[in-house]
């Protein structure tokens, strides 16, 4: 009964956010409101440009962190023998995944938006946020690769094959899905960060869509910063249907990506 | 005995993990077409030895081995290709392993890795391997369905025929009985009498009565001693020469 209640407890807090951000958000969304810029000094008008520059800045940076991640979990996973290096390297991808967003930000504004020259940019930001969420990719395609049993690499050992052959053919077909579900979390995660974007390439306001990745953006996240909190006499449904937006994108990818997961359990194979 | 006779030649192996001598002084050999049965109690050393022969135990971190092992009258430590090695021996395991993918592919995957591509050659190969592993009449009408799904006497038929599908000139049992019904291990040992004809086989086993009904020549390993090697029935009708294998086969321990 005291367990119930304290699950209650837990699960009020976002019923409330979700039905608030509903009745004052819900009016705000319309055809108009996803389609057209901001106008009136942000007061009133869509946010295009924003949801548009997100959906680049989330793409960009799976481009660098799924490749990168799953050739990292691989390794690990099938090759890396167990000695303290390798301990070290899984020490090290723990602990960046507990880095906090401001400190990825500023090495971003360090790494990409002055060393490597790249200024305040959508790739500088991406490669940010690729860095940022590098940690979730490895360690749940990590987590699928070790969820097929060894057996079945000893019996492909024990036929010849090679270890990539044992992992493209065997490995890899049966931790998909759970490679796929950890990629989804990642872009929910990617879509909701504000810190690591707003110093290395999210702008206040952009009265033009961004040409090429050298340019600045605006996104979801910022720009509900900046119509809560630094833009005068917004109307009050204005945020809350930004908020909606977004919270209804991290949302969705969340129930995507528990939706692999039950398929995933009814599609066992052993 | 001629030299040629010999598939296999053991001398002096010894196996260590991380320091410790799990396998000393190993001396064998395995002739063409005999089965040769290694009977112990567990922990004596006689899956590590298996594991030296195919030199799985380049997977195993912490193993190392020392004496020689020739195969082919090829010394196994300077097999230049570790997979061409793997794929002259066809190894089954205690539990049986029935990979994630059809039936078909299953007994398909050993050509296909070996450069297989035409769909008749691969047809003829998994109906071939099948049936001498006395499993076809049972899967015949379902090779699409997951062979990981089949039961565990026929999993272990599966993967028996898997084995044979690499052409292998040796086969190694490691205890394949263990998890397979009373008719499914007669039918395997059926099996393996008619295979005999074709390779030689090295089947490890706890139960010494199967050794007794299969081997042609046994080898009894008591804690990583290799106690005494001979012929089937004298190891098994008193004429043992060291008592422990005499109390062994008699069932006074172990």
């Amino acid at each position: 009964m005291l367990f119930m209640l304290m699950t209650w407890l837990l699960i009020l807090p976002v019923l409330v956010i979700l039905v608030l951000l509903i009745i004052r958000g819900g009016p705000a969304i319309s055809w108009a409101f996803l389609t057209e810029f901001p106008s009136n000094g942000m007061t009133e008008g869509g946010i295009f440009p924003a949801l548009l520059g997100t959906l680049f800045l989330v793409s960009l940076a799976l481009v660098f962190s799924v490749p990168l991640g799953i050739a990292a979990a691989i390794y690990l996973s099938e090759y890396a023998a167990d000695n303290w290096l390798t301990r070290a390297i899984n020490l090290a991808i723990i602990n960046l995944a507990g880095v906090p967003s401001i400190v990825h930000a500023l090495f971003g504004v360090g790494a990409f938006v002055i060393f490597l020259q790249f200024g305040t940019s959508i790739l500088a930001s991406s490669l940010t946020l690729a860095i940022m969420t590098l940690p979730v990719v490895i360690v749940a395609t990590k987590e699928s690769l070790q969820s097929v049993p060894h057996a079945f690499r000893e019996a492909c050992w024990s036929m010849g094959a090679t270890r990539w052959q044992t992992i493209r053919r065997i490995v890899l077909p049966n931790a998909v899905s759970g490679i796929l579900t950890g990629v989804i979390l990642e872009v929910s995660r990617t879509a909701g960060e504000t810190a690591p974007i707003m110093f290395t390439g999210a702008a206040f306001f952009l009265p033009f869509l961004p040409e090429t990745v050298f340019d600045q953006t605006m996104a979801l996240s910022l720009h509900l910063f900046v119509v809560s909190t630094q833009v005068p006499d917004v109307p009050e449904h204005l945020p809350y249907g930004v908020a909606l937006l977004l919270i209804g994108i991290v949302l969705s990818m969340n129930a995507l990506s528990i939706g692999f997961r039950v398929y995933l359990r009814n599609k066992k194979k052993w | 005995m001629s030299k040629k006779t010999n598939l296999l030649e053991v001398r002096d192996l010894s196996i260590h993990y991380s320091g410790n001598t799990i396998l000393k002084d190993v001396t064998l050999d395995v002739r063409k077409n005999e089965i040769f049965g290694i009977i112990g109690p567990s922990g004596s050393g006689k899956t590590s030895f298996l594991k030296a022969v195919n030199r799985m135990d380049e997977l195993t971190s912490g193993m190392s081995t020392t004496g020689s092992i020739r195969f082919h009258g090829y010394d196994t430590s300077a097999w230049k290709n570790l997979f061409s090695l793997r794929k002259k021996i066809g190894v089954v395991f205690p539990l049986p392993v029935g990979l994630p993918l059809s039936i078909y592919e299953n007994v398909a995957f050993a050509p296909r890795i070996a450069g297989t591509r035409n769909k008749t050659d691969l047809d003829r190969i998994v109906e071939r391997c099948l049936k001498r592993a006395a499993l076809w009449d049972e899967v015949k009408d379902r090779l699409d369905s997951l062979g990981s799904l089949l039961s565990g006497g026929q999993q272990q038929r599966l993967t028996i025929a898997r084995a044979l599908s690499q052409e292998p000139d040796l086969l190694m049992l490691d205890e394949f009985s263990i998890a397979v019904d009373p008719v499914t291990t007669m039918r395997i040992e059926d099996v393996l009498r008619e295979l005999k004809k074709e390779v030689s086989i090295i089947l490890v086993t706890n139960l010494v009565q199967q050794a007794e009904r299969l081997a042609d020549r046994t080898s009894f390993f008591l804690n990583g001693e290799q106690v005494e090697t001979g012929i089937t029935e004298d190891i098994f009708n008193g004429r043992a020469t060291d008592q422990r294998t005499i109390d062994y086969v008699e069932g006074r321990f172990g």
